[in-house]
């Protein structure tokens, strides 16, 4: 089923010379994190896409040579996960999630009207090399629903109109800002580099939370609630009207672990 | 009434809060000093004694999980954090680490600390760039203040942690694939027992935990067992946050005790959106049966919504108004588990990709009664007869709706088509067609 494939006849593709001598310390780097080296695999993956944009043959027979493996358990693996590209894609990953949640809130619009703006299929790339269009499943901002990643970077509560001009900016090279995430959205390349587990600087980036995930601590601090305090610094607790056996509600016993505590 | 308790979201509007100055100025690795003048095993039991419960779906008492790790063992111990947030509705995780990365870490040192590991990973799906960067400052930041690395805060303990990220895969969730796939293999689930605890990371003693357990940890060490379960109920101690998503009026996190009801979480995020009613929601994301408005006073603990026929698996609360047709949603929840079965059990891998193709005519309006009977015949030969979980789940939103909302399966094939105008259950299918539609 892989896409990848040795050119029959012709050998294992590998990278020429000057890549492997650029990749091989980076690699040397992510073995040397991991008490075996394999465990290093899904990184190294990640740096060989880094490098191409997708993983190649030769990527993966990079992989299988620093980690003594063969071709064919490198290629068992980088086909089972679904973030390593198999062929040449755009320097924009843009993901429409299409999971229920998503779609019921409007990401099978969202999907079908970039389809159709961009004249592609699910998985195509748009023909100046920008943009590979997908839909992908729940990415974990449901609260932010409908939701659409590029390059893995969070785009919350999209409409059919704002992911058009989403993706029609990134076509014109404009400066794109996720909604929560970096300032603006790096390159696939990059992106992937990030994910081999090679800084880009730009974790202090962007806001720490926005919105829904601030919904309950905005309402608890405009209603005054709080979590009990602590036995330390005042032995009274809130009941909580859950409870229906809170028989030690004055914790001023010190528990054993406590105790060991102190 | 329930209030809400924000303990780990409680910093969440300052804006450094995901930086180390910023957890430190509320308070932040005041619970690590407490841990680390204290015994190892002394931490087991208090967090035995707290009765966290694994915040990751399973529920599983945490300090159980630590106590397993057998003694006599001389291979390393391993400390693994279940970052790979991928369930469908859950969304805790990743906003927890965007603006509180330094309190999972801090709960990584005292609960390595307490089952005696050296060395901790933190597997953190990879379609979260920005999530992945933040966790690497995080970490990097902890290693120049000396909390982790050699001699942890001058207390002769030392602790490696690695951030490790996958590469999209929901079944890495699933611990024992998460292990594998950590191991470099495919993401494969491992036949149980043995256990991780006995033969987990390279067949050592491995401790797999979920990020809002580990991150409950410090409160509990700094506060006390008792401060814990003066929240929550007895038997679902403490509090959770609990994701409120869809057709509701404010969605967002909800940081509340356990045992709190969706009526008291809806009430405080406002209700329905404007005109609307509860039609089905899932407790703890899509692996759980649904529920319907019958459900609204249901308490939210581990007891009473298994009593209630679901689980509370994530408090993972996607909630569904009376524009969403129930058919189209079990249809893309078994088109997301037919894609994300690993294809090792038969009776998953195929009878997802079944369970797809007689959902789709179903949806068209082309199907028949025998498919809903062949839709419970196939989820009888998935419940319980794969390694994990994965198959389970999937049967869950298929049984379930059929079970509340059968009418509504037959209404499309009598009626030949789905009686429902999706567009209307969009989120902006209330307002003037200005910004949908087709150009």
């Amino acid at each position: 089923m892989s896409e990848h494939q040795n050119t029959p006849g012709t050998g294992t593709a590998r990278f020429p010379d000057d890549v492997v001598a650029r990749l091989e310390p980076d690699a040397k780097e992510i073995i040397a994190r991991y008490p075996r080296a394999r465990s290093a695999l899904l990184p190294l993956l990640h740096l060989v896409q880094a490098d191409e944009g997708h993983v190649s043959a030769a990527g993966m027979a990079f992989c299988a040579d620093q980690l003594d493996l063969t071709l064919a358990e490198v290629n068992a693996v980088a086909t089972f996960y679904t973030m390593y590209r198999r062929g040449p894609g755009g320097d924009y990953q843009v993901g429409v999630c299409t999971n229920t949640l998503c779609a019921v809130m409007g990401g099978d619009e969202i999907y079908s009207s970039l389809k159709e703006h961009l004249e592609l299929e699910n998985g195509g790339t748009t023909e100046d090399g920008k943009v590979t269009l997908e839909h992908v499943e729940c990415n974990a901002a449901c609260d932010f629903a409908p939701v659409v990643m590029v390059n893995w970077e969070f785009f919350d509560n999209q409409n059919p109109e704002t992911a058009r001009n989403l993706v029609d900016d990134l076509r014109l090279g404009k400066d794109v800002a996720p909604t929560r995430g970096a300032e603006s959205v790096c390159t696939w390349k990059q992106a992937s580099r990030v994910l081999a587990g090679f800084d880009d600087g730009r974790g202090g980036e962007g806001v720490q939370a926005a919105g829904p995930s601030l919904a309950g601590l905005k309402l608890a601090r405009e209603r005054g609630w709080r979590s009990p305090p602590s036995p330390s610094t005042n032995p009274q607790t809130t009941p909580s009207a859950q409870s229906p056996s809170d028989p030690n509600d004055l914790p001023t016993r010190p528990s054993e672990e406590e105790g060991g505590a102190q | 009434m329930t209030t809400l308790t924000p303990i780990l979201s409680e910093n969440w509007d300052r804006a450094d809060s995901y930086t180390l100055e910023g957890y430190r100025a509320t308070g932040g690795y005041q619970a690590l000093r407490k841990a680390l003048d204290t015994e190892p095993d002394a931490l087991v039991d208090l967090v035995k004694q707290a009765g966290l419960r694994g915040r990751g779906g399973a529920g599983f008492p945490t300090g159980m999980k630590w106590g397993f790790l057998p003694a006599d063992n001389p291979k390393p111990r391993y400390l693994v954090v279940n970052a790979d947030e991928s369930e469908p509705g859950t969304c805790k995780d990743v906003p927890l680490m965007l603006a509180n990365p330094h309190v999972l870490l801090e709960g990584i040192a005292i609960a390595a600390y307490a089952i005696r590991s050296h060395q901790a990973f933190i597997y953190v799906r990879g379609e979260v760039l920005h999530v992945v960067r933040r966790l690497r400052q995080a970490v990097a930041e902890a290693y120049e203040a000396g909390i982790f690395g050699n001699d942890v805060l001058g207390s002769g303990f030392d602790l490696e942690v690695v951030v490790h990220a996958g590469a999209g895969a929901y079944i890495c969730g699933e611990e024992t694939a998460l292990l594998d796939s950590l191991e470099g293999y495919r993401g494969q689930p491992r036949l149980k027992p043995p256990f991780p605890a006995v033969a987990g990371l390279y067949a050592s003693p491995t401790v797999v935990n979920n990020v809002e357990s580990i991150a409950s940890v410090p409160g509990i060490v700094a506060n006390g067992a008792e401060w814990f379960t003066a929240m929550g109920t007895e038997k679902s101690a403490g509090f959770g946050f609990f994701s409120l998503s869809g057709h509701v009026a404010n969605p967002g996190q909800y940081e509340a005790p356990l045992g709190i009801t969706l009526r008291e979480l809806l009430d405080m995020a406002g209700g329905m959106r404007p005109g609307h009613e509860l039609k089905f929601w899932t407790p703890g994301g899509s692996s759980t049966p649904i529920f319907t408005d019958e459900h609204l006073d249901t308490p939210l603990d581990f007891e009473s919504v298994g009593q209630a026929g679901s689980m509370l698996g994530t408090r993972a609360l996607q909630l569904f108004d009376e524009t969403t047709c129930v058919v189209r949603a079990v249809g893309r929840w078994i088109a997301f588990y037919a894609h994300e079965s690993c294809g090792k059990c038969t009776p998953c891998r195929e009878g997802n990709f079944w369970m797809v193709q007689v959902l789709d005519r179903l949806e068209r309006g082309e199907g028949t009664e025998a498919d809903i009977d062949k839709l419970l015949d196939i989820c009888d030969n998935l419940l319980g007869r794969s390694f994990c979980a994965l198959g389970d789940g999937a049967a869950s939103p298929v049984m379930s709706s059929i079970k509340y909302f059968r009418q509504e399966y037959v209404d499309h094939y009598e009626k030949g088509g789905c009686p429902f105008d999706h567009t209307r259950s969009t989120l902006w299918g209330d307002r003037a067609t200005t910004t949908g539609g087709n150009q």
